[in-house]
């Protein structure tokens, strides 16, 4: 007696949120079933198991049928096949390109090639997320990457209007394209108290400030890459450590105006030529590609562990940073670019980020650094 | 040469990958009307193909026209090897050619290929040029319109309705062509659809021409079938209703255009022609034709009984199955009282043990069930010269008794002269023709008076016996035959009209079962004469006296002279005429009956097995089958029927099909509580063996849980009516004591009855006597019938009887299900199990997909049966959810608007529970991105925007005003693709990758809503835009790559569904009435990796307006939008 076929088939496409998360997830048939069975929202209908599974059948076959269109989220909405509410279409986009942090963290950084494709399962197998939602993620994580590659202007908006995505999530996209492509090391033991949203708020960050797309939208260059006229720049920094009069005086400054503030000023002014040491180091080698891989992983190293260790709060590091960067920009040389090197810094040393502050601080970066071009 | 026809490729999108080396597509395309074919210049390497053609000119004939679709092709070039075909679109230009429908056909069409689906869309732009040809020989028949629709259309209103229009059309099946042998699947499937298409167009001529000859201008409830015959040929048949309608100038604003040619003919025709058949001439004098009525008992209705070549049929169906008349169960102590007159009901044991009745029975039970026992032979005899096996199944007793026992001048003594009068008036006008059927359901009030009840007939022919299969005769003779016979069941049912009447076939192998059916009823003739249009006229001596309200109850046949045994009572509204205690129809429920409480889904259903065989012999064996199956399912009907209290059967339709081994009987229908007919009894059930304690208290128990039932099914569709019983005593005639019987055994004994008469009593019972196995089975698997969960609830008509308040969500779905019999070896009881099952379960996960839409009602369901193979059982099912307001279900129809006006997005949200909320957010979105549209202007919009349309967008342009800023700035096609684009600071030279990729129709797809239905819940059909028939093969060779039969037909039915709406938002049309899948064939073959599947479909193409909201909303934006996508291209 067995069902040969069985179809259902509606004008109006027919879909129940629940089963698309489980194909989403990775679920076979199957399991899903057990899954809407143990869910136990089906026990008010006295579902039996063979009507759940037809129904679960049926909108796996659809959404089989939709994966294609949801690969150019454009043309779901010029479609014919499918008839589909506006707002059933968003949904439907907007869960598709959903993705697991713990399993972003993983692939962030990495090149979206077919060799991280083949080590899905040992991430799988790590982050307990099914294979064959790792495939998915990653597969969209390479088709956004390779869309946004080619096309000019700003990253986020690029992407929203290529894959109709929210706010968030283009700009959770933007931050995995720019680790992607840049291939920032976010692997190593030492990264992994970070989270992807940490690093996908440094990514923003970058993006922001440290891009060409950032200076000016109608720069002929994109937000992908770093602007390498400001790598270059930064160079410039290394007179904060190698000149002996500026370090000496820099010190004092950043010393006088954190006396009596904080609980740590005496680590504080005992490594200070450690740390300012460690942070110029690491902005003017970011012209070496290899250093950029690097560059978290080095700011951890260098700047943030010493800091641990000295037991500084994170309002210590937001202080000792304002007052590092207040006090380069009164010396002559250097002004702004010190101020947007240092700010940024900011937002890595304390996962608990002081969002305000950055925030409040956002648009006085933007400022300074635009000032900064205009005088050089 | 009266038409030129106009056609322009406008563009292509997402065009598949032809060129593998590239990845792109060389892209041409074919425009061929006839014998006449222009090509477009290729546009390279794109999958976004602007063509931007001339206008192709076609000059043709309007027969052509008619008969011929415009073939789109669209093909890959290639310079070294043959083009590559990419897919086609057949394009019925039919709509164009009347005058109220579109004036172009402009869209986007899917790119259909039978083999890989749909592959890219096309944008298209259609026009005619007609010229008017007064010629009166001509073949063509322009302008008649054709309406899917079994009522008469919104906005319409008849003025004559003309009578019954078939024709049929019969060809060689390509597949069965020696050529098929050599040439691809593709070019064989395409070879079909072209043919099938030709042939529909051809149809459809020919039914125009007839109805001009009638006077008609519009063909209602067109009813067109394919019979894919095999070897012997493809039919395509069609019915319908003709009528002349005329557009009601309402004052809704909506653009009326004058009726124009065939209109004015209809009105002057008829004087002209004398021999067309005006049924009102001879009205006037109504003396002159009284006579018909009373001659035909002895004229023409006498062949039943009397004619050489059917009595034995007839009367070897009509013992045992009382399927028609639903009063004729109603068998009372007749045997006692009358004995003779009437047929013993214990007939379905005839068939297996017939020597026992003539002790058991009453002499004309004797008598006729020695007939039928005799009948088996006689018929082989009869029928094998003229290779036709024949036999006929109907209600036939009724036929019978009347011929026989009714005899002449009986006519009159109970209606009273009026009646008569009336009667004898509707009786000329009807007589003329030949026959007076419609295909209609549901009607103007006052246009049914009386209904008989179901009549039905069926005849089993041989394929492979056909002299001539390519002509159309043979068949032609089949109907003509099933018809006449239907015809003299309706007057022996004192009807002279048969409504709701519908044709079907089934075919296995070379056996092929035709049957008819419909509902015998009484008519006003004011609707069929000329020159009376005026309707609120004067005719009053034609207005039946009855109220409308229970009038169509009351029987239509002489009292003293019933054609079959029926237990009539006083009508309970008016308690003037006589009523029958259970009515059966194939009708909708008009819409001023008085009933109670709600109504509800009933199906019966039944799988009899059937030894294989070849020929004459098995079509004997199965003609001899289908009288008890159809006694069976009607058992069925009334035991389920009576379990949910009800009196009435609306909407009744039976399918029996023909498999190899089996045949499949279905009936579903809509059971009613009708207040004017007596209430219907509990069921009673009796032990065969009293005294044995364990069956008694199994019968016990068995009670308990029918009365259980019972009261639950009251409390569960609201059947409340006002307590009867009390009237019923002081109404004028004393009430015989009702009692039903329905007997499961031939030995009957007379103390069980008197037993059973205190257990209910004064109040009829329906016994059931439980007395063997079988017995028990079924009062088991009529308690399993689950009753619908909470808050939905189920019909099979147009409208759920006690349900009024319509939301305007609707979804509507087809599901198909395909069951293989592991077990060769079944049962019949087994395998009545296993169809049981199959059907409730698909009921119950309907129920289960659709639960977010309660509360809510599944009407028009149709399930359709077939046996594709050996041990195979599919059944097919389309249907509409619609949702009511369920607070106010006492409400009239007339208050609906108001509750449900505000909100805007509601069809777009069918799953509002589901997605409560980011709905609010999305709607906003939505609506900016609407908002833009219908300000610009482009070239297709002008062309098709009638004056309506202008007015709603001007409307909509008022209520978005304000509300949306950026509805000035949509002028350019990549600007109105969203709101969101607009704020993107792209310049044009940077982001034209960007758009690229996104121009074309950026703007979302009109919405097309279909539903089964006549009506779209909370809003106003301003104009048909065309009839939709569409006929699509589609095969496989990969079919595990495309996820087995399931997933091939899954695609294969979504495709169907959008190819429907892609031609609808062609025409201008926002929607789909009465849209029906006519067809679902497939045959698999997984072995080979392959399956074909064939689907028919048909539908009318409608524009609506929301009833409440003056404001347009989102409707009218997407029609908007519908227009500027398809310019998009143009522009």
């Amino acid at each position: 007696m067995a069902v040969e076929l069985d179809v259902f088939v509606g004008n109006t496409i027919i879909m129940s949120e629940e089963v698309y998360q489980l194909w989403l997830d990775g679920y076979t048939v199957n399991d899903a079933v057990k899954v809407r069975m143990e869910g136990g929202v089906l026990d008010e209908f006295d579902a039996k198991v063979d009507v759940v599974l037809s129904d679960t059948m049926d909108q796996y076959r659809t959404f089989q049928m939709c994966e294609r269109l949801l690969h150019s989220p454009t043309k779901l909405a010029n479609q014919l096949l499918f008839q589909i509410p506006p707002h059933r279409q968003a949904t439907l986009i907007e869960r598709y390109y959903a993705f697991d942090d713990v399993f972003v963290r993983e692939v962030l950084g990495k090149k979206l090639s077919k060799g991280t494709k083949k080590d899905l399962d040992d991430i799988s197998a790590k982050t307990g997320v099914m294979l064959k939602s790792c495939r998915r993620q990653f597969d969209n994580f390479k088709r956004v990457f390779k869309v946004v590659e080619e096309l000019k202007g700003p990253l986020v908006e690029n992407i929203r209007q290529h894959f109709l995505l929210s706010d968030k999530l283009a700009r959770d996209y933007a931050a995995i394209v720019f680790f992607a492509n840049n291939r920032f090391e976010t692997g190593k033991r030492k990264l992994q108290y970070l989270t992807f949203q940490d690093l996908a708020f440094c990514a923003g960050q970058l993006i922001n400030n440290w891009t060409v797309g950032a200076v000016d939208n109608m720069v002929e260059d994109m937000d992908v890459d770093l602007d390498k006229d400001f790598l270059q720049e930064l160079k410039e920094l290394k007179v904060l450590i190698t000149d002996k009069d500026l370090l000496d005086q820099h010190k004092s400054l950043v010393c006088t105006a954190l006396r009596g503030k904080t609980k740590a000023f005496n680590e504080m002014e005992a490594n200070f030529k450690n740390l300012s040491r460690g942070l110029v180091n690491i902005a003017t080698k970011l012209t070496n590609t290899k250093d950029v891989r690097d560059f978290f992983i080095d700011l951890v190293e260098k700047f943030i562990e010493p800091c641990r260790s000295d037991h500084w709060t994170a309002a210590d590091m937001k202080l000792y940073l304002t007052h590092y960067t207040n006090s380069a920009h009164i010396l002559d040389t250097f002004k702004s670019v010190t101020v947007i090197f240092m700010y940024l810094f900011c937002t890595f040393i304390s996962p608990a980020r002081v969002t305000l502050f950055i925030f409040s601080s956002l648009a006085f970066l933007k400022f300074s650094k635009a000032a900064w071009l205009q005088e050089s | 040469m009266p038409g030129k026809l106009k056609a322009k490729i406008v563009a292509g999108r997402h065009l598949p990958v032809m060129d593998r080396a590239s990845d792109l597509t060389d892209a041409f395309v074919e425009v061929k009307f006839g014998n006449t074919t222009f090509k477009t210049d290729v546009y390279p390497k794109s999958l976004n193909p602007q063509w931007n053609s001339e206008w192709f000119k076609f000059e043709v004939d309007d027969e052509d026209l008619q008969d011929e679709p415009l073939q789109i092709t669209v093909l890959d070039h290639d310079t070294y090897s043959a083009n590559d075909a990419i897919g086609k679109v057949y394009i019925d230009i039919d709509p164009l050619l009347y005058s109220e429908a579109a004036s172009v056909i402009s869209g986007w069409f899917p790119i259909y290929d039978t083999i890989h689906g749909i592959r890219g869309e096309i944008n298209v732009l259609v026009k005619v040029e007609l010229f008017n040809d007064l010629n009166r020989f001509r073949q063509s028949s322009c302008g008649v319109k054709f309406f899917c629709t079994t009522s008469i259309p919104k906005g319409y209103r008849a003025a004559i309705v003309h009578g019954f229009v078939e024709e049929l059309v019969v060809n060689e099946d390509p597949e069965y062509q020696w050529i098929d042998r050599i040439r691809t699947p593709r070019a064989s499937n395409e070879a079909r659809q072209r043919l099938i298409f030709l042939m529909s167009g051809e149809l459809q001529r020919k039914i125009g021409l007839k109805v001009l000859e009638m006077g008609g201008n519009a063909v209602v409830g067109y009813l067109q079938c394919f019979d894919l015959e095999g070897e012997s040929g493809l039919v395509v048949r069609a019915i319908g209703t003709a009528c002349t309608l005329e557009k009601l100038s309402s004052g809704s604003g909506t653009h009326t255009h004058p009726n124009t040619a065939p209109a004015s003919n209809a009105c002057n025709s008829p004087s002209k022609d004398g021999k067309e058949p005006v049924f009102g001439e001879d009205l006037p004098s109504s003396s002159g034709p009284s006579t018909p009525f009373r001659a035909l008992p002895t004229s023409s209705s006498s062949p039943p009984p009397f004619s050489p070549s059917k009595p034995c049929s007839r009367q070897s169906s009509s013992s045992d199955t009382d399927l028609s008349l639903t009063p004729k169960t109603e068998m009372t102590q007749s045997p006692r009282l009358r004995p003779g007159i009437f047929l013993c009901p214990s007939s379905p044991i005839l068939s297996t043990d017939t020597l026992s009745l003539p002790g058991s029975g009453t002499l004309g039970c004797g008598h006729y069930s020695g007939l039928r026992a005799t009948t088996p032979p006689p018929l082989a005899s009869t029928h094998s010269d003229s290779a036709l096996l024949r036999k006929s199944v109907s209600f036939t007793e009724d036929l019978l008794l009347a011929a026989s026992g009714m005899g002449s001048g009986s006519m009159g003594k109970d209606a009273g002269p009026l009646k008569t009068l009336l009667r004898q008036q509707t009786q000329t006008a009807l007589e003329q023709r030949e026959f007076p059927f419609f295909t209609l359901t549901s009607f103007p009030s006052g246009f049914l008076l009386h209904v008989g009840g179901v009549v039905s007939a069926r005849s089993v022919k041989l394929l492979d016996r056909i002299h001539n299969p390519d002509e159309p005769e043979t068949r032609d003779a089949w109907w003509e035959e099933i018809r006449q016979e239907i015809k003299s069941h309706a007057k022996a049912l004192g009807c002279h009209a048969v409504v709701g009447y519908s044709e079907s076939t089934s075919i296995c192998e070379e056996v092929c079962i035709l049957s008819a059916s419909g509902t015998a009823a009484i008519l006003n003739p004011r609707y069929m004469r000329e020159g009376c249009l005026d309707l609120g006229g004067s005719d009053q001596r034609f207005e039946d006296p009855s109220p409308s309200s229970c009038g169509f109850c009351h029987i239509p046949y002489d009292e003293l002279n019933m054609p079959f045994p029926a237990q009539l009572t006083y009508c309970f509204h008016c308690r003037r005429q006589k009523v029958p205690d259970v009515l059966f129809t194939t009708i909708d429920l008009p819409s001023d009956a008085a009933i109670a409480g709600k109504g509800c889904f009933i199906q019966a259903r039944l799988c009899r097995l059937k030894k294989k065989g070849q020929g004459e012999a098995n079509a004997t064996a199965i003609s001899n089958q289908l009288p008890f199956m159809e006694y069976e399912l009607h058992t069925q009907l009334m035991n389920k029927l009576k379990l949910r209290s009800m009196n009435a059967l609306f909407g009744l339709r039976i399918q029996i099909s023909v498999g190899e081994n089996m045949l499949l009987g279905l009936a579903s229908a809509t059971g009613v509580y009708l207040t004017a007919l007596p209430a219907p009894g509990g069921i009673q059930i009796a032990g065969k063996t009293p005294g044995d304690l364990n069956t008694e208290q199994h019968i016990l128990n068995i009670q308990k849980r029918i009365n259980d039932t019972i009261a639950k099914n009251k409390e569960f569709y609201e059947v409340n009516p006002p307590d009867l019983t009390e009237e019923v005593v002081g109404s004028p005639i004393p009430e015989p004591r009702l009692r039903s019987r329905l007997f499961r055994s031939h030995s009957e004994s007379s103390d069980e009855l008197s037993e059973l008469d205190l257990s209910h009593g004064k109040k009829d019972a329906f016994v059931l006597e439980v007395d063997d196995t079988d017995a028990v089975e079924d009062i088991h698997s009529l308690l399993t019938d689950a009753s619908p969960p909470k808050g939905f609830y189920s019909c099979n008509t147009e409208t759920m009887p006690g349900i009024y308040n319509w939301t305007s969500a609707l979804q509507m779905f087809t599901s198909v299900r395909v069951l293989r019999l592991s077990n060769a070896n079944l049962s019949n009881q087994a395998l009545n199990k296993v169809f049981t099952d199959l059907c409730e379960n698909l009921l119950k996960s309907f129920y289960f997909k659709l639960r977010s839409m309660i509360p809510c009602c599944l009407s028009h369901l149709v399930f359709s049966v077939a046996v594709p193979e050996e041990d195979l059982i599919q059944v097919a099912v389309t249907a509409v959810a619609m949702t009511f307001d369920k607070d106010q279900t006492q409400e009239k129809p007339a208050e609906k608007p108001i509750t449900k006006g505000c909100s805007e997005a509601e069809d777009q949200l069918q799953f509002s529970l589901e997605l409560c909320t980011d709905s609010s957010s999305i709607n906003s979105q939505s609506s900016s991105k609407n908002s833009g549209v219908p300000e610009s202007s482009h070239l297709s919009t002008r062309d098709r925007c009638s004056t309506w349309l202008e007015l709603l967008r001007l409307k909509a342009h008022t209520i978005r005003r304000g509300s949306v800023k950026t509805s000035r700035r949509t002028q350019s096609l990549a600007h109105s693709v969203s709101s969101l684009e607009h704020s993107s600071p792209l310049t044009e030279g940077r982001s034209r990758s960007l758009r690229s990729s996104r121009s074309f129709g950026g703007s979302s797809v009109s919405v097309v809503k279909m539903t089964p239905l006549s009506f779209l819940p909370g809003t106003r059909i301003v104009k048909y835009v065309g009839i939709i028939n569409m006929f699509f093969i589609r095969e496989t060779t990969s079919l595990r790559e495309e996820g087995g039969v399931s997933g091939f037909l899954h695609s294969f039915v979504a495709e169907v569904f959008a190819m429907v709406r892609a031609h609808v938002a062609a025409l201008g049309g926002n929607a789909v009435v009465s849209y029906s899948m006519k067809d679902c064939v497939l045959m698999e073959n997984p072995n080979k990796n392959q399956c074909q599947c064939l689907i028919n479909v048909s539908g009318d193409a409608v524009i609506y307006i929301r009833e409440t909201d003056q404001e347009v909303t989102g409707s009218t934006a997407n029609i908007g939008l519908s227009c500027t996508s398809s310019a998009d291209g143009a522009t």
